[in-house]
């Protein structure tokens, strides 16, 4: 009895180190993604500033009420727009910034095709 | 023909990317908030600044009254210079100003208004930060103009008294 106790609490505190664990890796992948408003070219993750501090702290609060990554930067979006994403997503304002690298590829490719591979 | 093919389409190519480049030339470098947003404010629980009682946010705004959200801290230096335009606001009473004390020492705060004044008619406390958030703010000091349970103009940095002179516009 006391040896199944024991390895219930082994069990139990190795699972929840580990959720501690993943929470704390989400937590830096969504703030490393998240511009620093007031900083000149620094993610929350980086930044030490008054209002990354802040932030972070929300982040926190807002993975423990169990919201999801893309929720977390849905809510952010909504409060400060657009710009507080470094990984825009493909809207009206962006889909050059998405397409275009797209469209460099397929034509240079065409034109490799036309003039190598075809003249062979 | 084929070897048409080929000088025609870099010359599309670099086209389209000179087109693109020449655009982002003409779009100004420094990021600069929409500042005129038609957006709810939010909901949240605080303490108040004198009583330290809980309250909630709820209790500061009625509707068909104007307010003046003001985010300010004792240790703000522009604060500190927008605070007589806050205090002249104050003495029209035709707006509410609301303050939120951002990530302050209460006795520093409290000194402060002594000193200074106090223009606030309410005034609740963001200890951390995050409440500032919630509002989508930058820092201190940063006012909300609101009517209607709305936020309807942001004013980021201090009030001067050209921004006073339009917000006074806006209350007639």
């Amino acid at each position: 009895m006391k040896f199944s106790r024991f390895v219930l609490i082994f069990i139990l505190s190795f699972s929840f180190s580990s959720v501690n664990a993943d929470e704390y890796d989400k937590r830096n992948k969504i703030t490393k993604n998240l511009r620093c408003l007031i900083c000149q070219g620094q993610s929350v993750y980086d930044s030490d500033s008054e209002f990354a501090i802040s932030l972070k702290i929300v982040v926190d609060q807002k993975l423990q009420e169990g919201l999801s990554e893309d929720q977390i930067y849905e809510y952010f979006k909504i409060k400060y727009g657009e710009w507080i994403l470094y990984d825009p997503g493909l809207n009206k304002n962006t889909y050059i910034l998405w397409l275009l690298p797209l469209l460099i590829f397929l034509i240079g490719g065409a034109i490799i095709y036309k003039s190598f591979i075809v003249r062979k | 023909m084929k070897n048409k093919i080929l000088p025609f389409s870099v010359i599309i190519i670099f086209g389209i990317i000179f087109f693109i480049f020449y655009k982002g030339l003409e779009d100004s470098k420094i990021y600069t908030p929409d500042v005129n947003i038609k957006k709810e404010i939010p909901l949240f629980n605080t303490k108040e600044f004198f009583s330290g009682e809980n309250v909630k946010s709820s209790n500061f705004f009625d509707l068909d009254k104007i307010y003046l959200l003001n985010i300010w801290s004792s240790w703000c230096v522009p604060c500190r210079q927008e605070h007589p335009f806050l205090m002249s606001l104050n003495l029209d009473n035709k707006v509410n100003i609301i303050g939120m004390n951002y990530k302050d020492n209460l006795k520093n705060a409290e000194n402060f208004l002594k000193e200074l004044g106090n223009p606030y008619k309410e005034i609740f406390i963001d200890l951390d930060g995050t409440l500032a958030i919630e509002w989508g703010a930058y820092g201190v000091p940063e006012s909300f103009l609101i009517y209607n349970n709305e936020i309807i103009k942001k004013y980021i940095g201090p009030l001067n008294q050209q921004l006073v002179d339009e917000i006074n516009l806006f209350i007639k």
